[in-house]
């Protein structure tokens, strides 16, 4: 289903030459900056704008009548391009749980009506929505050497309820410290809430990157249809300059619906009737919220590429698309069969499907859902070559043993033993201290004889030198210098696997090692770096944040 | 400068090793005191200075020397608690020599012990914060037998050995060891294993296996020192240090600088005790080696880095029973680490205790005929990371 067999690949981010449309830039947005445009425009002659002719002013639906707005980031400088999505990464999850697993463990019995077909993936025992949020982060910046503004992270399951989770991700990223973060949780919308809230961000001249990060690993009780249709995912888009898209419009809805809800101290998700949420939330609201924007734009279906929303019911997903006025064929597909409905990822996960099945000039219409919803609608200015969500649905390894889904949730009590009860404290003084180097992965390198060391070195460990400047290991791969398949050492995924890592460009340190199972490595096989839990410390209520090698596959 | 023939053992104790439910560390103390001043043919009263090793003192016994000092009533001597990891009980008996070295006293005392079997499961206990606060958080989620398992890995590796061959070699050398257990009273692990059992045990960490792996134990043992010039008057048998070597790392092997299939601090140890103690050809000189056989991968190394056998070469010895208790070089004749477990506080002195042994003539049913010099290779931590002390005992002052 995936269309990459048809579309071509396209290099990535490559503008069009002759811009196709008419781009319809402005929202009634970013008041606070108007008055700093005028008076820009009164002391400076107006500078042209890339792909903006001025003739599409009449075309703006909602125009505050400024013509094509000159933008600011915090350094005021005039920048000429329209706010839209600069890049875009993901993680999935290496493992996948066949819904047939689900089924024959407990709902067959239990609960027989919730089979859903297909597979979703689970997080790995040491995954979380933060960890999950970093590997999308990482992948959605890798290429990007543009300042970052701010961070904003959007789930329904942040591991800390009073610690900000965006500022984890932020320092794992190594962002530094003069950034804006900020968590968006409470409803599965959030993702497209923080998506929208960063347009509006950067458009206000408030930064002039702002990464959004959607990560959701929810848990369904076992033998609940939750637990067969959600799946553990994370997106993430840059919001910036509109290398891929420029945003358009948005709408949004919001109304105390409470057809999923969670209290602050429920594991568990619990739903009202689905026979109620279909009527009066599910199909209410993506049809209101879509149509909402379509009208607030004054579009009508035929100008809209593709329409891009989750799927709640997999019966209904289509009918929305049809009372909306889109055939089969633009109702972007749901992905539910593979991935599960992954929560705030989600309709991040189907924009990205949508662009980079997308063609320059396209219109993207996307809607999310919880509690209402926000829509939004972009344009496709560049082309994307890089297939990547295909590649993420790819790369994955059967979980064959639902016993093992349970233990990694901590859905039930595993025998430890006496050396796996045993947790040793964690001096947060210490972490903070540190935390560049433990969340950042930033060790050393020394400015007299070029050595990178992890852990950071005071005294260069080659030449004695002690000139050291920071550097990060993060981002480069690894040799595996050698490794054991541990029993000895608890894990709830025993064997513990670690090794010597060799990075390139010089280095080399222990990890755990992640994402794979016994019998799968051998020395000098590639590895890369992710960012993981440790450790919990349910006990005192911490979590150890580090990094770990995961094999290339 | 150096040590060398400055200071004498007069007398040696050691606990029987094992799981001793019925022991306390204070009743393993006593016992290895007990023996060890018998020896020596002195009394309490004559000790001027002391010395304990012990490890995982936070379990047990405290971290101070308070334990050895109050247990054995020492009346208001200095007495100081030292730890290096595994390397625990050499450092407690260098500190006992070094300050009759000195000349700070005349007669002092070391004493190693370690109370494990109070943990309630296998292996040593968790190291947890115990490596270090930011150590437990960057640490991979290591164990002993997952730091050596990772060498193992690396020399089958670099020598182009089959792990499945390999595998053969290390078993080889755990069942001399058990061979020698087997016939000594002290030890924890007191029967003849064979290949078999060593390759079909269960894996502990890959590719090491269980009998790949030493026991854990209970244990002490103490040693008391003396001037050299006056050791003859309290014995006609003392043994004398020809060298005591330490080598602790500076952290290069883990970070960027090692092959991964050696230990560097043992090589960089016993190259300046050769060179203390004046021993050129170490294959043909030594009569007696006690290593650190931590697991049985630790004392394949071992051998060539002690220069004993060639480089990549040690699994030729091994096959040519050249370090057995009838071979040239007889490695492990208590049975070792392997046989005797690793109280960590105790072992480095456990090895000295055997080696004295040997060198009187008074190991028994195991003696070795007529060695000169015997060597004990004590290593704290892992290959990656470690320190290594070396000690070479002789009969002869020079």
């Amino acid at each position: 289903m995936l269309p990459s067999e048809v579309i071509p690949r396209r290099p990535l981010c490559q503008r069009s030459p002759e811009p196709p449309w008419v781009p319809l830039d402005e929202l009634s947005l970013g008041v606070g900056l108007v008055t700093d445009a005028d008076a820009l425009q009164r002391d400076r002659p107006p500078i042209s704008i890339g792909m903006m002719p001025t003739k599409t002013k009449t075309d703006h639906a909602t125009g505050s009548g400024l013509g094509p707005q000159r933008l600011f980031n915090s350094f005021s400088k005039i920048i000429d391009y329209l706010v839209g999505i600069a890049s875009y990464g993901l993680h999935i999850p290496r493992y996948r749980i066949d819904r047939v697993t689900l089924y024959e463990a407990f709902a067959s019995w239990i609960n027989p009506p919730a089979f859903l077909p297909g597979e979703r993936p689970v997080a790995n025992y040491d995954e979380d929505s933060v960890t999950m949020g970093v590997e999308a982060a990482r992948d959605c910046i890798r290429d990007v050497e543009d300042e970052i503004g701010a961070v904003y992270f959007a789930t329904t399951t942040p591991p800390y309820a009073e610690r900000l989770n965006a500022g984890i991700i932020a320092t794992a990223l190594d962002l530094g410290e003069n950034i804006k973060t900020a968590d968006f949780t409470d409803s599965t919308k959030a993702g497209m809430t923080a998506l929208i809230s960063a347009y509006e961000t950067v458009k206000a001249g408030g930064a002039k990157n702002v990464l959004v990060v959607a990560s959701d690993c929810r848990l369904g009780k076992a033998g609940s249809l939750q637990e067969t249709l959600y799946g553990d995912a994370a997106a993430a888009v840059l919001v910036g300059e509109d290398r891929i898209a420029s945003f358009e419009e948005f709408y949004t809805l919001s109304e105390d619906f409470v057809d999923n809800w969670r209290t602050a101290r429920d594991v568990f998700t619990r739903s009202w009737e689905d026979r109620w949420i279909r009527e009066e939330g599910y199909t209410r609201f993506i049809y209101s919220s879509i149509m909402g924007l379509m009208k607030k734009q004054k579009l009508t279906s035929n100008d809209v590429a593709k329409v891009v929303f989750p799927a709640l019911f997999v019966r209904d997903h289509p009918k929305i698309g049809k009372a909306l006025g889109f055939d089969g064929g633009r109702v972007q597909p749901h992905l539910l069969e593979s991935l599960g409905n992954t929560g705030t990822a989600y309709p991040l996960i189907l924009l990205i499907a949508a662009l980079e099945d997308s063609s320059v000039g396209d219109r993207i219409v996307a809607s999310s859902y919880g509690n209402g919803s926000d829509t939004v609608s972009l344009r496709v200015v560049g082309k994307i070559e890089d297939r990547k969500l295909e590649k993420a649905l790819k790369r994955k390894k059967e979980l064959r043993s639902y016993e093992k889904y349970l233990a990694w949730k901590g859905m039930t009590s595993v025998e430890k033993g006496i050396r796996g009860e045993e947790e040793a404290p964690t001096a947060i003084s210490l972490t903070w201290r540190e935390r560049r180097e433990i969340l950042g992965l930033v060790g050393s390198r020394c400015r007299r004889c070029g050595l990178p060391q992890y852990p950071r070195q005071r005294i260069c460990v080659n030449c004695g030198g002690v000139d050291m400047e920071p550097y990060r290991f993060a981002d480069k791969k690894g040799k595996l210098f050698s490794y054991t398949e541990d029993m000895l050492a608890f894990s709830i995924n025993r064997p513990a696997i670690y090794g010597i890592v060799e990075f390139e460009g010089g280095g080399r340190f222990w990890f755990d090692i992640t994402d794979c199972e016994a019998g799968e490595l051998k020395v000098g096989a590639s590895v890369r770096m992710s960012f993981r839990r440790k450790y919990s410390d349910e006990k005192r209520g911490v979590y150890g944040y580090f990094w770990k090698a995961v094999p290339d596959e | 400068m150096g040590i060398k023939d400055k200071v004498a053992i007069i007398g040696m104790g050691c606990t029987k090793f094992g799981e001793r439910w019925d022991a306390s560390y204070e009743d393993l103390i006593v016992e290895a005191f007990t023996e060890a001043i018998d020896d020596a043919g002195i009394e309490k009263k004559d000790i001027e200075m002391a010395w304990l090793g012990t490890c995982f003192d936070e379990v047990f016994s405290g971290k101070s020397a308070l334990p050895l000092s109050t247990v054995l009533k020492l009346p208001f001597i200095p007495a100081t608690r030292v730890e290096n990891f595994c390397a625990t009980g050499s450092e407690a008996l260098r500190g006992a020599c070094y300050a009759v070295a000195a000349g700070a006293c005349d007669i002092a005392l070391a004493l190693g012990v370690e109370k494990l079997k109070d943990v309630g499961y296998g292996g040593l206990p968790e190291f947890g914060a115990g490596m270090g606060s930011k150590n437990r958080v960057i640490f991979p989620n290591i164990t002993a037998p997952g730091a050596f398992a990772m060498m193992a890995v690396k020399y089958f590796d670099k020598y182009g050995i089959d792990p499945e061959k390999g595998k053969e070699i290390l078993a080889k050398i755990s069942v001399k060891s058990h061979h020698n257990g087997a016939i000594n009273p002290k030890a924890h692990l007191r029967r003849e294993i064979t290949v078999e059992d060593a390759l079909k045990s269960p894996i502990i960490a890959w590719p090491l296996g269980l009998y790949d792996c030493c026991g854990v134990s209970d244990g002490a043992a103490a040693a008391v020192i003396v001037r050299a010039d006056i050791a003859r008057e309290f014995r006609e048998d003392p043994v004398y240090i020809k060298s005591m070597q330490i080598a602790t790392t500076p952290g290069e092997e883990l970070l960027y600088r090692w092959d991964g299939a050696h230990v560097e601090t043992t090589v960089k140890a016993v190259q300046r005790a050769y060179k203390e103690a004046g021993i050129e050809n170490p294959r043909k000189e030594l009569g007696i080696l006690e290593v650190h056989d931590c697991f049985s991968i630790t004392e394949l190394v071992t051998y060539e880095d002690l220069g004993v056998s060639p480089r990549g070469r040690a699994r030729e010895d091994v096959e040519a029973g050249f370090f057995n208790l009838d071979g040239e070089l007889p490695c492990q004749p208590d049975g070792g680490l392997k046989c005797f477990g690793h109280p960590i506080g105790a072992s480095g002195l456990r090895m000295a205790y055997e080696v004295y042994k040997q060198l009187q003539g008074k190991a028994g049913n195991r003696q070795i005929r007529d060695p000169r010099l015997g060597l004990t290779h004590n290593l704290g931590g892992f290959p990656a990371m470690s320190v290594v002390s070396i000690c070479i005992f002789g009969m002869e002052r020079g």
